[in-house]
């Protein structure tokens, strides 16, 4: 099975949204979305996701299997992980890049399960969350593709990844979707 | 770095060598916390990790306090807490005696919080809190009960959440860089090593607090420690889960009643 994973924080929220709103009907793998979120916040962030989409938007269940038209997010003040048999483990170990959950920690995870059968995307956000996990994909044979910095809201982000590694793909937000619609078929 | 294929083999090692049993730890996660350790202590390749636990046993006490994850704080999740004190406490209270069971307790975060609301509640002078885990590193440290002042301001706003009626700092002694708890609360705990893989039953509890310890198990051995933990409830004893743990798939699920679904707090009915 492939999957798509999507790292975002500060000003990926709407990002998210568009892309949601903006993706065909008949994706046939699981879509798994790490954001950077308030500790205290609330579940609020799948009832906005899920006014945007057609697929079934969830937060990932410990040992839960990943599934084909649903779209996962990852609770906040946890880590998501991939097992081989494609069912999430949730981790409450030391935070990341100061974050938890952290967009490496899955990047990596689901890069080491997955290898080219993946396809990690990186957006909008203000610290360094992402890059090594992206690289790692990348050199695993997945595809890579990163928000372009003079769209995103916040371009830190997306321009440490690149910083790290050249040869990412880097795509404004509407070319973001056309690729993951042909991804994803 | 090690991959999924190598795995069985270090944890085989493991078992052989030293007892301890890692056959049914959720995958992703141990496969995560052996490459940190690798990269801590600079083992480059699965041969180096091999060499390591085979011919450096002095090593694994360190090994193992890598593997297992002991991250905890005070009051975590005060909802939680505050569930508990409005759903279980008054429960309690009609006990002559209590016994509770702090099973993975890691540096006795959790358990000293628990002590504390006992105590603003009355229920402390008439408990025995069993505090338990595999870690000896992580129970050495619960038994001193000395933490870092840095994070006490969250813990402190955490406490209020909860409902606490005090204030925080009057149950550690502090000198700026860090707090000892009070004595008083080291008497009623009883911190002892058990590991949750290979351990029973050792003694009746009327709540079992086991927090963020099962997601770093595979469904099978949550199972089986899930039924060590009804074998330890009287009837109407409780059991309190981590937040995104459940008695959803276990086979014990209908002996025990949802008391807060969203907190994860189970009575047992039969
Ligand atoms: C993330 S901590 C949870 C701490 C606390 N309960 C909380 O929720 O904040 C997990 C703890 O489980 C312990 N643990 C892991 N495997 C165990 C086992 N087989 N038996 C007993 N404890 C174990 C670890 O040593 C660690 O202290």
């Amino acid at each position: 099975m492939k999957m798509i994973i999507i790292g975002g924080s500060a000003g990926s929220f709407n990002v998210i949204l568009s892309i949601l709103k903006e993706l065909d009907a008949d994706i046939s793998m699981p879509i798994v979305i790490v954001l950077h979120r308030l500790k205290k916040a609330k579940a609020i962030l799948e009832d906005c996701l899920q006014t945007q989409s057609h697929y079934i938007v969830k937060e990932v269940e410990d040992k839960e299997f990943a599934k084909a038209g649903y779209i996962y997010t990852a609770p906040s003040d946890y880590h998501v992980l991939l097992n081989e048999n494609l069912s999430f483990s949730l981790d409450t170990s030391e935070e990341v890049n100061y974050s938890r959950p952290s967009i490496d920690v899955s990047f990596e995870s689901f890069s080491c399960v997955l290898k080219e059968n993946c396809c990690g995307i990186l957006l909008s956000g203000a610290n360094q969350d992402g890059a090594i996990g992206l690289k790692m994909i990348a050199e695993n044979g997945g595809e890579t593709i990163v928000q372009d910095g003079d769209e995103a809201e916040f371009a830190t982000m997306p321009r440490a990844a690149i910083e790290l590694y050249k040869k990412h793909t880097v795509y404004k937000l509407k070319d973001i979707v056309k690729k993951m619609n042909n991804y994803a078929k | 770095m090690i991959e999924f294929d190598e795995l069985e083999e270090i944890v085989f090692i493991i078992k052989k060598q030293y007892g301890y049993d890692f056959e049914g730890y959720s995958r992703a996660s141990f496969l995560r916390r052996i490459n940190r350790y690798m990269e801590l202590s600079g083992l480059a390749t699965t041969v180096h990790l091999k060499n390591e636990l085979i011919n450096n046993p002095e090593n694994f006490n360190a090994f193992i306090n890598e593997i297992v994850v002991n991250v905890s704080e005070f009051f975590r999740d005060p909802d939680f807490f505050k569930s508990l004190i409005a759903n279980v406490f008054t429960y309690l209270a009609s006990y002559p005696k209590i016994n509770v069971w702090s099973a993975g307790c890691s540096y006795g975060e959790e358990t000293y919080s628990l002590a504390i609301l006992f105590k603003e509640m009355d229920l402390l002078q008439k408990s025995r809190i069993y505090a338990t885990d595999i870690s000896t590193n992580a129970l050495d440290k619960s038994k001193k009960g000395i933490y870092s002042n840095k994070d006490f301001k969250e813990y402190s706003n955490n406490y209020f959440s909860c409902g606490g009626k005090e204030s925080l700092n009057q149950y550690f002694v502090s000198d700026g860089q860090k707090s000892i708890i009070n004595s008083e609360f080291k008497k009623d705990i009883l911190f002892s090593r058990h590991n949750l893989v290979t351990d029973g039953v050792f003694k009746e509890c009327q709540l079992v607090l086991c927090r963020n310890v099962l997601i770093y198990f595979d469904e099978e051995l949550q199972n089986k420690v899930l039924k060590l933990f009804y074998d330890s409830l009287p009837v109407h004893g409780f059991l309190a889960l981590g937040n995104k743990e459940t008695l959803r798939f276990s086979e014990v699920q209908d002996k025990f009643k949802i008391i807060d679904s969203r907190e994860k707090i189970y009575q047992k009915i039969k």
